[in-house]
C-alpha cells in the first residue's frame, strides 16, 4: 500500500497534545494513512481523531530534543502536539504534510471509508433533478425536463438534467451554450409558485468587443416572460467589471438586443479577494492579546462582513424583484458558478418555505451548488492557514452558509436546522469521509463513479439520530416570505464558526439546554393537557349517557 | 401650561429614520405637559416624555414643511415634518422649555399620580433597606461597625447618613481623613465578603496639593487593612487613566514613600505602553522617596493597581460619537466599524470590566481588602465597586438585589445622577452616560453567562429608561442629603415597586443553573467578546433587530408552562371528582342530580383556558417585518415602477433604485 510508504514512524509515545480550553493530554500518537490519531489509553478521555484532509499547514519548532507540531486544521482549529524525539517529530510532520496534500482524489478517504451505521435511505438518489421538477410541475406547463447535457458535452460544469423554456429545444439550447461562459445557457433555477415568476441562472454571454449577439439566447430568456412584462438580469458583478470582460470574449447583454430586460449590476467579490478576507478574519479572531481598537479596526479590515452584506443584499434585490415586482429575472456574474449560485440559493431560502426545511435545504444545496457546478474540490483545497495559495481557492460556499445563518438568526423560528447543521455542512465541504463534495461537477463525480465507491453525506445525515442533532427546537413553519435586515448593526460575527476554537462556550452550550428543555417541557404539558382534556369529556359524556336513560 | 402655544398639530409626517427614500407616517402631533403624542393613521401612538428629550433641532424649510427632528435620551430619534412653519416654530420653542426644567418641583415625579395611598407610596419607599442589606453581608460585626460621624452630612454632604467603617478607626481620624480626601470623601465599606473577611472599600482621591502626609488618612487605611485577618495586604485601586494619575503624583511628593506594586496582571492591551509607564512610575516614586524602597516595611501592606478608566468627558464625547455614526442613512459595514472603533465606547466598557474583574480577583483569590477611587469617587468608582460585587455575590444579579445594588452603590454613595444625566438645565459638561456603560457591563455579562441573572435585558432597558424619564423620585437629585431636603420620599414615587409588580416582564426564563447561579463570575474580556448592544442604542428602530425573539418566546413558554402546570391539577381534581362522582352516582341519583349544575361551569372555564392559551401561540409566533404591509418593503414598490433604474442599491433592507 503507497500510504506506508509516506508514513515513516507511524507511532510515538509520550506525545503531548495542547488544545485550548482543555487541559494537556498525554498519549500515544499513530498515523494511518487517512488519520491522525491521539490515544491516552485511558478510560473517559476522548481520543483525538483528525482526517489529514481537515489538515491546512503545519508549523513546526524545536527545542533541544522536544519537537513541537502545530496543526492548523481547515475548520479553523489550531492544536499542538509536543513530539519527544527530532527524528520522529520530523517524520510524523513529513508524514502529516505528505498525506494532507495527496493529489489524486482516488486516494482521499471517502474511498476508504466503511460506515458502521445502517443507511436507511442512499443520499445519493434523494435528490434526483426528476423528483425536484416534480415539485414544480403541478404548476408549470411552460417548463421541461431536457438532457440535451446527458454526456456533459454541451456544458461540462452542468448535470445531465436541466429545467428550460418548454417553447425551446434541444437544437437551440446548443447554439445558446456557445455563446455563454462554460457553455452554461439560462436555465431555471427557481420558480415562484405565487405568482408563477422565476430565478433562472447562466454563465455570462460571450458578446466579445464585438457586440457578438444570439438571436437563440435572446428567444430562450424571453421565453420565460409573460407578455408585456419585463424581466431584471441581475448581473453579479460592478459594471466596469463587465464591460473589461468584453476584452476577453466574455461580456454582457445590450440593451438594444435584450430590450424587455432591465440590467442591475452588483458587486459580489471573487477568488482572492475573498480567500485574503477569510485569511485576515481567521488571523484577527485567532489573536486573543490584541486590544479593542485593534480587534475592530482588523474586523473592519477584513471586509468579510462586508461581502456578506453584499450578498444577502444581492439575494434581497432579487428575492424582492420575484415576489414584490412579480417580474423573472435572470442572475450571472462570470462563470455562472460562484457568486451567482450564492445569490439564486439565498433568494430562495428568502423566497421558499421549504428550502428553510432541513430536507429542502439538502435539496437546495445538490441542486444549486453541487448539480449546478459549484467547484468544490477547487474552492475548497484550503482554508485559512494555507501558505501556498493557488488561483482556485475561495471560500464562497462559506460565504453563503454565514449568509444563511445572518438569516436563521433574525428568524430563528423559521428554519427546521439549526446552527449546527450548517457548521457540519462547512466541515464536510473541507473535509470529509463522504463523497458528497468531490469534484467540481456531476461531470468529474460521475467519472469518479462517486456514486459506487462513496457513501452520501445525505445518507448519514438524513438517520434520524443525526437529524434530532440538527433540528431546530423553534421551528414553526412560517410560509412567509422573510426578509431579512443587511444593516451594518444587524449583522454579526458568525462566533459559531470564528470564535468556535477561540472562547468556551460552556455557558452558552448549557443555556441552549435549558432552553431546549423548557421546550420539550412545554411539549410534554401541552400533550398531558390534551390527554386529560378528553378523559374529561370522556366522563362527562358518559355521566350524559348515565343520565340521559 | 405657559409654554406651550400649540397644543395640536395635524398632517405631520414622522419619517422612518433609516429609510433611503422619504416615506412617511401621516398624523396629528399633541403636545401635553408631560408629553409629545404623535398619533398616526392607523391609530398607532407614540409617545415622548419631555424629560426623554436631549435636543431638538429645527432644520432648514422644505417643500413639504417645516422638519424637527429630536433626540431622545433613550436613543429614540425622531424625525417629523410640520407643514406650516409657525407650528414648528412653537412646538419648537415649548420643547426646548419642556425639556430642561429649571426647577426640581417642575419635573414629573411631583406630578405624577399613580393613584397610590400615603401608606402605599411609603411602603414603596421602604422596599429597599440598605441597612437591611449590610446585615445581610455581615455588618456591623467585630471589625466592622457603623459610624454615626456623618449623621448629620456634616464630615461629607454627598455620601449618607449610615457609614461603616472599621471598627478600630475612632472618630477623629475618619475627621482628619475627610479633611485629606476631594469633597470629604473619606474610605468606608461598600461590599463585605463574609466568606473571604475581605472588604471593597471606596474613596475619592486626595487632596491634591497637599505636601505633607495625612497620618489619619494613613492610619485609617491601615485599619481597613488590618480590618481583613485573611490577608496582610491590600489594593488601593486608581480607577483613572495614566496620565491624569501621573500629574496626581507629582503632587502627592510624599506618596513615594508607598512602595509602588503594580499588578503583575497588566492588561494585555496595553503591555508596552503600560511597561514604559510602569518605569517611569517607579523611577518617580523613588525619586520622590529620596532613599527609594527603604520605607517598604511600613507600607508594604498596601498594593497600588491603577486602571485606566476615562473622565466623564470622555465618555460622553464617545457616546456621542457612537451615536453619529449609528445615525447615518445608508451606512456601509466598513464604516460602522470604523466609527466603533474611534468612538472608543467598547474599549471605554471593556476598561470598566477588565477594572471590576481585577477588584473580584483580588478578593476571591486573594482575599484582599480593596479600595477603589477615582477623582471624586462616585462615577468610576460607583462602576467598578457595584460591577465588583455583581460578580462576587449571585444576590446582586436577581431582581430585588440589582434594585440594592444601584440603591446602595449609585443613589446612596451620590452618583449625581441628576447632572450626569441632565434632568434640569445645567451644566452640559456634567453630562455623562456613567451609569449607561454600568448597564451595559451587566449586560455584556448576561451575554457571557446566560443563566447567572434573574433578570433580562427588558430590565436593563428600563432602568435605563428611568433614569432620564424622572417619573419616579429615585434618581432625582445628585445625593441623599439633597433627596431628603427635596422631601422625594413624600411628594413622589420610587421606581422599584412598580418593576417588583411587574416582574414577570423581566425575568430571564433560563436563570436557575446552579454552576452559573451561585459562581463567581469570571468573564472573559477578550476584544471579541464586547459587541455593540443594538438593544440599548437602537431600541426604537425596530427594522434593525430580528423578527423573531427566541428570549421573548422562550419567556412566554416558560410562563405558559406554569400556567399548564396548574391546568393539569386542576383537570386531574376535577377527572377525580367526576370519577368519584360515577361510583357515587350509582349509589344515590339524588346526589348526582345535586352536582349537575357543575358541568357546564367546568366546560366554561375549559374553553376558556383554551382560549387562554391560543393567543399566547399567537404572540409566539408573530413574524414582524414578514408582512407585505410592513412598510420598509412596500414602500419601494412604487420605486420599481417609478422609472428606469440605472442602479438598484438596497439598504437596510429597502431597496431603492436611482435613475
Amino acid at each position: 500500500m503507497e500510504f506506508a510508504e509516506l508514513i515513516k514512524t507511524p507511532r510515538v509515545d509520550n506525545v503531548v497534545l495542547h488544545r485550548p480550553f482543555y487541559p494537556p493530554v498525554e498519549g500515544t500518537l499513530c498515523l494511518t494513512g487517512h488519520h491522525l490519531i491521539l490515544s491516552s489509553r485511558q478510560d473517559n478521555t476522548e481520543e483525538l481523531w483528525l482526517l489529514h484532509s481537515n489538515i491546512d499547514a503545519i508549523d513546526k519548532r524545536f527545542v533541544g530534543p522536544l519537537g513541537t507540531i502545530i496543526i492548523k486544521c481547515k475548520d479553523f482549529r489550531i492544536i499542538q502536539l509536543d513530539i519527544p524525539g527530532m527524528e520522529e517529530c520530523l517524520n510524523i510532520a513529513s508524514s502529516i504534510e505528505a498525506l494532507s496534500t495527496l493529489d489524486s482524489i482516488t486516494l482521499m478517504y471517502p474511498f476508504f471509508y466503511r460506515p458502521m451505521f445502517e443507511v436507511i435511505e442512499d443520499g445519493w438518489h434523494s435528490f434526483l433533478p426528476e423528483q425536484e421538477f416534480e415539485l414544480y410541475s403541478l404548476a408549470i406547463s411552460e417548463w421541461r425536463l431536457s438532457y440535451v447535457n446527458k454526456e456533459f458535452a454541451v456544458c461540462p460544469s452542468y448535470p445531465p438534467a436541466v429545467i428550460v423554456p418548454k417553447a425551446v429545444d434541444d437544437e437551440a439550447l446548443r447554439k445558446v451554450a456557445t455563446f455563454r461562459h462554460g457553455g452554461r445557457f439560462p436555465v431555471l433555477s427557481y420558480y415562484h409558485k405565487k405568482n408563477g415568476m422565476v430565478i433562472m441562472r447562466s454563465g455570462q454571454p460571450l458578446t466579445g468587443t464585438n457586440g457578438r449577439r444570439c438571436k437563440e439566447d435572446e428567444k430562450l430568456i424571453n421565453a420565460t416572460l409573460r407578455a408585456g412584462k419585463r424581466g431584471y438580469i441581475i448581473d453579479t458583478r460592478p459594471l466596469n467589471v463587465a464591460q473589461q470582460a468584453r476584452a476577453k470574449g466574455g461580456g454582457f447583454e445590450q440593451e438594444a438586443h435584450y430590450p424587455q430586460w432591465r440590467r442591475i449590476h452588483k458587486s459580489i467579490e471573487r477568488y482572492h479577494i475573498l480567500q485574503e478576507s477569510l485569511i485576515k478574519l481567521v488571523e484577527s479572531c485567532n489573536d486573543q492579546t490584541q486590544n479593542m481598537d485593534r480587534w475592530l479596526s482588523k474586523l473592519e479590515a477584513s471586509n468579510w462582513l462586508t461581502h456578506i452584506k453584499e450578498i444577502l443584499t444581492t439575494a434581497c434585490l432579487a428575492a424582492q424583484c420575484l415576489d414584490r415586482e412579480g417580474a423573472s429575472i435572470l442572475v450571472h456574474g462570470t462563470e455562472g458558478t460562484d457568486s451567482t449560485l450564492q445569490v439564486t440559493s439565498l433568494a430562495q431560502i428568502i423566497l421558499e418555505p421549504r428550502s428553510r426545511t432541513i430536507r429542502g435545504f439538502e435539496a437546495l444545496i445538490e441542486r444549486e451548488w453541487l448539480q449546478a457546478g459549484h467547484p468544490f474540490q477547487q474552492r475548497c483545497a484550503q482554508s485559512a492557514y494555507c501558505n501556498s495559495k493557488q488561483k482556485w481557492e475561495a471560500p464562497v460556499f462559506l460565504l453563503f452558509l454565514d449568509c444563511v445563518w445572518q438569516i436563521l438568526r433574525q428568524f430563528p423560528c423559521s428554519f427546521e436546522f439549526n446552527e449546527n447543521f450548517l457548521i457540519m455542512l462547512f466541515e464536510h465541504a473541507y473535509a470529509s469521509q463522504f463523497g458528497t463534495f468531490l469534484g467540481n461537477n456531476e461531470s468529474e463525480r460521475c467519472k469518479l463513479k462517486l456514486q459506487q465507491k462513496t457513501m452520501s453525506l445525505w445518507s448519514w445525515v438524513n438517520r434520524p439520530s443525526e437529524l434530532s442533532k440538527f433540528t431546530n427546537p423553534l421551528f414553526e413553519a412560517n410560509n412567509l416570505v422573510i426578509w431579512p435586515s443587511v444593516a451594518p448593526q444587524s449583522l454579526q460575527l458568525w462566533e459559531g464558526i470564528f470564535l468556535r476554537w477561540n472562547r468556551s462556550s460552556k455557558y452558552l452550550d448549557e443555556a441552549y439546554e435549558e432552553m431546549v428543555n423548557i421546550i420539550e417541557y412545554n411539549k410534554e404539558l401541552q400533550a398531558k393537557v390534551n390527554l386529560l382534556r378528553r378523559q374529561l369529556a370522556e366522563l362527562e359524556t358518559e355521566d350524559g349517557v348515565q343520565e340521559s336513560p | 401650561m405657559e409654554h406651550i402655544r400649540t397644543t395640536k398639530v395635524e398632517q405631520v409626517k414622522l419619517l422612518d429614520r433609516f429609510s433611503t427614500s422619504n416615506k412617511s407616517l401621516t398624523g396629528t402631533l399633541y403636545l401635553t405637559a408631560t408629553h409629545l403624542l404623535f398619533i398616526d393613521a392607523h391609530q398607532k401612538e407614540t409617545w415622548i416624555l419631555h424629560h426623554h428629550i436631549a435636543s431638538v433641532e429645527k432644520l432648514a424649510l422644505t417643500t413639504s414643511g417645516c422638519p424637527l427632528v429630536i433626540q431622545c435620551k433613550n436613543f429614540r430619534t425622531v424625525h417629523f415634518i410640520v407643514p406650516r412653519e409657525r407650528d414648528c416654530h412653537d412646538i419648537y420653542n415649548s420643547l426646548l422649555q419642556l425639556s430642561k426644567q429649571a426647577k426640581y418641583e417642575d419635573l414629573y415625579a411631583f406630578s405624577y399620580n399613580p393613584k397610590q395611598n400615603d401608606a402605599e407610596r411609603l411602603r414603596g419607599w421602604e422596599l429597599i433597606d440598605l441597612a437591611e442589606e449590610y446585615k445581610r453581608m455581615g455588618v456591623p460585626n467585630s471589625n466592622w461597625q457603623l459610624s454615626d460621624a456623618n449623621r448629620d452630612y456634616k464630615i461629607c454632604e454627598t455620601y449618607p447618613r449610615e457609614l461603616y467603617v472599621p471598627r478600630i478607626a475612632s472618630k477623629p481620624i475618619i475627621v482628619g481623613s475627610s479633611k485629606f480626601r476631594s469633597k470629604g470623601r473619606f474610605p468606608v465599606l461598600s461590599y463585605y465578603h463574609q466568606s473571604k473577611e475581605a472588604a471593597i472599600c471606596r474613596c475619592s482621591q486626595p487632596l491634591s496639593g497637599f505636601s505633607a502626609r495625612c497620618l489619619e488618612d494613613e492610619h485609617l487605611l491601615q485599619a481597613i487593612s488590618k480590618a481583613n485577618p485573611a490577608n496582610r495586604y491590600m489594593y488601593v485601586m486608581d480607577t483613572r487613566p495614566r496620565h491624569r494619575v501621573q500629574s496626581w503624583w507629582a503632587t502627592q511628593k510624599d506618596i513615594g514613600r508607598i512602595i509602588v506594586r503594580i499588578s503583575s496582571k497588566i492588561w494585555n492591551d496595553e503591555k508596552i505602553r503600560e511597561s514604559d509607564e510602569k518605569k517611569r512610575l517607579n523611577a518617580m516614586a523613588n525619586r520622590a522617596a529620596g532613599k527609594g524602597y527603604e520605607n517598604e516595611d511600613n507600607y508594604s501592606n498596601i498594593r497600588f493597581q491603577f486602571v485606566g478608566i476615562e473622565n466623564i468627558h470622555v465618555m460622553r464625547s464617545s457616546l456621542q460619537k457612537l451615536l453619529e455614526v449609528n445615525g447615518t442613512k445608508g451606512l456601509s459595514v466598513n464604516d460602522f466599524y470604523s466609527g466603533l472603533e474611534s468612538s472608543g465606547w467598547l474599549r471605554h466598557i471593556k476598561a470598566v470590566m477588565d477594572a471590576a474583574i481585577f477588584l473580584a480577583k483580588a478578593i476571591e483569590a486573594e482575599s484582599a481588602s480593596v479600595l477603589v477611587h477615582c477623582s471624586d469617587g462616585w462615577d468610576r468608582t460607583s462602576q467598578v465597586c457595584s460591577l465588583g460585587s455583581l460578580l462576587l455575590d449571585p444576590y446582586y444579579r436577581t431582581i430585588r438585589g440589582f434594585m440594592v445594588l444601584i440603591e446602595k452603590d449609585w443613589i446612596s454613595f451620590g452618583h449625581k445622577f441628576s447632572e450626569r444625566c441632565g434632568h434640569l438645565d445645567g451644566d452640559p459638561k456634567e453630562v455623562s452616560p456613567v451609569f449607561t456603560q454600568f448597564l451595559e457591563c451587566v449586560w455584556h455579562l448576561t451575554e457571557q453567562f446566560p443563566q447567572a441573572f434573574e433578570f433580562n435585558e427588558a430590565f436593563l432597558l428600563q432602568i435605563h429608561e428611568h433614569i432620564h424619564s424622572c417619573q419616579f423620585g429615585n434618581f432625582i437629585g445628585n445625593c441623599q442629603k439633597e433627596r431628603e431636603e427635596l422631601k422625594l420620599k413624600e411628594k413622589t414615587y420610587s421606581l422599584w415597586p412598580f418593576l417588583l409588580d411587574d416582574q414577570k416582564k423581566y425575568l430571564n426564563p433560563l436563570y436557575g443553573s446552579q454552576s452559573q447561579k451561585s459562581a463567581v463570575l469570571e468573564p472573559n474580556t477578550v476584544s471579541f467578546n464586547f459587541k455593540f448592544w443594538r438593544n440599548m442604542y437602537h431600541q426604537f428602530d425596530r427594522t434593525l433587530h430580528p423578527r423573531q425573539s427566541v428570549f421573548n418566546i422562550i419567556m412566554n413558554m416558560n410562563e405558559q408552562n406554569k400556567q399548564l402546570e396548574k391546568d393539569i391539577k386542576d383537570l386531574e381534581s376535577q377527572i377525580k371528582q367526576r370519577k368519584n362522582k360515577q361510583t357515587d352516582g350509582i349509589l344515590s341519583k339524588e346526589l348526582l342530580n345535586s352536582v349537575r349544575p357543575e358541568s357546564p361551569a367546568l366546560k366554561a372555564t375549559l374553553s376558556l383556558k383554551e382560549q387562554a392559551l391560543l393567543p399566547v401561540n399567537d404572540v409566539l409566533r408573530t413574524i414582524e417585518g414578514s408582512s407585505p404591509a410592513d412598510n420598509r418593503y412596500s414602500e419601494y414598490a412604487d420605486e420599481f415602477s417609478k422609472a428606469e433604474p440605472a442602479v438598484v442599491s438596497l439598504e437596510y433592507g429597502v431597496a431603492r433604485m436611482t435613475c
